[in-house]
């Protein structure tokens, strides 16, 4: 071996084919940015649906497979961000699609406090934990009467728009939304923070002793992960007028993330957006059959966590290596001679 | 050294054990006849205690890597392993908290195979077990929970017993008063396996040492014939 | 005011029962059931399939018992099994699943009305213990039954074999292979024994009052509820919690017939922030 070779390594992410897959991105996204003008409403309708599941699963997923924080109660902040958005709008005036942000930030902000409860409890019972926070979130708003008790209420602040306006603006709303909560994400989880999460996630006890503020991160995390599911909650009751507060803080939002998020593998950007689609499909073919399909659900979520331990896509992914949001850092060796 | 066949209890054959994708042994060749008592030393991560949980069942390897009396038992349970006779006190102790004294030795008896062995005769070896036998495991002092491990492995009744690090954390007087009850252990033919740090004193209480260094066999042979200098190289590689 | 507290002990009785079993399955494998409430609803309706196929009520509801055993026995032997280890996901996952299975079964073959198992009158009478108090004779029976539970339970775990195994498959699942235990064998003996529980908490709450296919989820709370106040490790412990919960419950529903399970909640959200360990944690 020639010992004047110096060794030196490069810490590379991506592959040739994901800078084409960016462009590819950027064309969808100023595509379906044009839908408004040339597709049905029901299809911008169902985008918005669709925009408020993804947006939910993928803080989920953030929270659990990058935060280690499996949380059964997340709707909390679902419902917190769209009876913000509804007393904001029918009480002052604000502008809903104003309101769906204000929202997400209110949820951000309640998390704080909920943690310090929430907190007290690790693993299995943290999640469950966290449902009672979100019953008592739900019974709490079915006793305010001011916003329709149990029967909920419904939007009235969007009244004066006429139809087609309202639902490309919702639309555009929910683009937005999409595309920030991917991108926020994504940058996150390519940064140094993201790392730390993962070195947390895997061992709290040697991350602690490298010196980064476990505590502070999983806070951080819960805070951010609510903030985006009270931002879901907003947008979809914008998108829906009505709104209830066991539609609001339903467990079934958080069934319908593990769901996806399982498919589609944990802790992989890309595990919520193919657990969508698939969800999608699926209840698209699927849904008339009520309980039938949720039972196939529920099956099909038992046997991809034991047999598919990472989720379709993490199957995917180990088989042929694909990745669309790569973060994962590869050591790559180059070699140079000296002289 | 080589056996009849009928005497060799344990053998290794080309023996690699990994902790996910870290290599920690990379090829053992080991016999352990019946009755014999085989020290293992080896600075700390040469993988002494690797091979022994290799043995026990508690690392999977191939199966072929691993014959007892004869037949391939590689990567097979613990509690399989345990049936058929090897024992090991495990380095570090772990009794059972939950456990009291007694129930932590009675946990040995879950192998179900008879032998001299029983809490009679264990009380009469550690005669201070006895005295504590309701109180909780965690309560006795380093040396006292030593010999709850050892008794708890003793009750399984086996024809080689794997020690791991007796004398770990424990001071002399203790690791002697331990030691002293050895011969007694081994008095009705059990082969015994001793990993140790102290090298004097493994050498002085066992027929044949093994030395490990970085996963390999580095040094064997007969522990009174072994110099310093010899073990000196071999322990660190030099 | 002493009627609320029984009334509040009565109820507790039950949420024992309802705990008793996921004290147990957590106790000795770290398991998180969610299904848990699902399973208990399950075998009420168990129960009453039994009753609709020709058995007596009373021998239906003892039947269904043995079955429940063996049925958590396969699920823990063959599914939750899989989910064991470090990550506490899979068996919140799978067990998820397994909500949504039962619930859905359930609503298609029996339909989203509330049912009742067939009590004989029983659910009506009630004992009077002077002049202004009474109280229910099932629920008396419940808390009875409650008791015993609690005690045997302790019992097993102190004195048996078998509870020896528990405690030292919990304590430490590798050291315990290493005795010669099987631990896929002694999780399977406990879930058994844990649907057993659940099976007669189902029973004994199809009995009380009605049962419906969407129930489920609430009785999980409540046994959440019940074992995280009353300490982890300790079945005395959940049946303090218990106690505790149903009181909590039943001065709510005094105050405002809506508030009764929200005090309930609030209460442990309560303790959780000034007694997280619980009321009676076993200390090690």
């Amino acid at each position: 071996m020639n010992p004047l070779i110096e060794k030196q390594f490069v810490v590379e992410r991506g592959h040739a084919y994901t800078r084409l897959l960016l462009v590819a991105a950027v064309v969808a996204v100023i595509a379906a940015a044009s839908v408004p003008f040339w597709a049905e409403s029901s299809w911008m309708h169902e985008f918005v649906e669709i925009a408020c599941y993804f947006i939910f699963a993928l803080m989920w997923n953030v929270l659990a497979g990058y935060g280690g924080m499996v949380s059964i109660g997340q709707q909390a902040f679902f419902g917190l961000g769209a009876y913000t958005m509804l007393a904001l709008g029918n009480f002052w005036g604000v502008n809903p699609f104003v309101a769906i942000a204000i929202g997400g930030i209110v949820a951000g902000l309640v998390a704080i406090p909920v943690s310090r409860i929430a907190f007290r409890l690790q693993g299995g019972y943290f999640a469950i934990g966290t449902w009672v926070i979100s019953e008592v979130f739900r019974l709490s708003f079915a006793n305010l009467s001011a916003v329709g008790g149990g029967a909920g209420t419904t939007l009235t602040a969007l009244r004066g728009i006429d139809k087609a306006t309202r639902e490309s603006w919702t639309y555009w709303v929910a683009l937005l939304c999409v595309v920030a909560s991917i991108s926020l994400v994504y940058l996150f989880l390519r940064s140094k923070r993201g790392l730390a999460l993962l070195a947390i996630r895997d061992n709290p006890v040697a991350a602690e002793s490298q010196g980064i503020a476990v505590g502070s991160m999983k806070l951080a995390m819960y805070a951010v992960a609510a903030c985006g599911a009270g931002l879901a909650g907003a947008l979809y009751f914008v998108g829906n007028l009505r709104i209830s507060p066991d539609a609001a803080f339903s467990v079934n939002w958080t069934a319908f993330a593990i769901f996806m998020v399982v498919i589609g593998g944990m802790g992989r950007i890309e595990g919520p957006l193919v657990g969508t689609l698939v969800f999608w499909l699926l209840s698209k073919f699927f849904s008339d059959f009520g309980s039938w399909y949720l039972m196939g659900l529920g099956l099909l979520a038992i046997v991809t966590t034991i047999y598919f331990k990472h989720g379709l896509w993490g199957y995917v992914q180990q088989r042929w290596g694909w990745s669309l949001f790569p973060t994962q850092r590869r050591l790559v060796l180059t070699t140079r001679p000296l002289a | 050294m080589s056996f009849n066949s009928q005497d060799v209890l344990l053998q290794t054959r080309d023996l690699q054990a990994f902790y996910g994708d870290a290599q920690a042994l990379f090829g053992i060749d080991l016999e352990i006849g019946q009755g014999e008592a085989v020290a293992i030393i080896g600075a700390n991560g040469a993988g002494k205690s690797t091979l022994l949980k290799a043995l026990s069942g508690l690392v999977r390897v191939p199966s072929v890597q691993v014959h007892w009396k004869g037949r391939a038992v590689g990567g097979r349970a613990p509690s399989e392993i345990v049936r058929m006779g090897l024992a090991l006190v495990p380095e570090g102790r772990r009794l059972f908290p939950s456990l009291s004294v007694q129930e932590n030795l009675l946990m040995g008896r879950e192998s179900d195979r008879s032998g001299p062995w029983n809490l009679e005769r264990l009380f009469k070896l550690f005669p201070i077990l006895w005295e504590k036998r309701h109180q909780p495991s965690t309560s006795l002092s380093g040396g006292q929970q030593q010999m709850v491990a050892i008794g708890r492995a003793l009750m399984s009744n086996p024809e080689l017993l794997l020690c791991d690090e007796l004398s770990l954390g424990l001071a002399p007087i203790v690791v002697r008063e331990i030691y002293n009850a050895l011969p007694e252990i081994t008095s009705e033919g059990m082969a015994v396996v001793l990993v140790e740090q102290d090298v004097s004193l493994a050498q002085r209480m066992t027929k044949r040492l093994y030395c490990l260094q970085e996963g390999r066999i580095s040094l064997q042979g007969i522990s009174s014939d072994l110099t310093r200098a010899q073990i000196r190289q071999a322990y660190f590689g030099l | 005011m002493i009627e609320l507290l029984l009334q509040g002990v009565l109820l507790g009785g039950l949420y024992t029962l309802f705990a008793l079993g996921l004290s147990l399955m957590f106790g000795v494998m770290r398991l998180t059931n969610t299904a848990h409430g699902d399973f208990i609803i399950l075998g009420a309706f168990g129960a009453l399939s039994l009753n609709g196929w020709g058995l007596s009520p009373w021998l239906a509801d003892l039947v269904v018992l043995p079955m429940a055993a063996l049925l958590g026995y396969a699920v823990q032997r063959y599914v939750l099994n899989q989910t064991l280890g470090k990550d506490p996901v899979p068996s919140l996952v799978v067990t998820f699943g397994l909500s949504i299975v039962i619930q859905n079964a359930l609503l298609e073959i029996f339909s989203a009305d509330p049912r009742s198992i067939e009590s004989s009158g029983l659910n009506t009478q009630s004992l009077a213990l002077s002049d202004s108090l009474s109280i229910g004779v099932l629920p008396t029976l419940i808390l009875l039954i409650a008791l015993v539970a609690t005690v045997g339970l302790q019992w097993l775990f102190a004195n048996t074999r078998l509870g020896r195994a528990f405690r030292a498959v919990s304590d430490d699942p590798e050291i315990a292979e290493l005795m010669g235990l099987r631990s896929k064998n002694v999780y399977a003996l406990a879930t058994a024994i844990a649907f057993a529980l659940i099976a007669m908490a189902g029973v004994l709450q199809g009995l009380r009052t009605t049962v419906a296919p969407s129930d489920g989820p609430m009785l999980l709370l409540f046994a959440f509820e019940a074992v995280i106040m009353g300490g982890m490790g300790s079945f005395w412990g959940t049946l303090a919690g218990s106690m505790l919960l149903g009181i909590t419950q039943q001065v709510g529903f005094r105050l405002d017939p809506g508030w009764g399970v929200w005090a309930g909640h609030l209460m442990f959200l309560f303790l959780l922030l000034v007694k997280p360990q619980g009321l009676f944690p076993k200390t090690r």
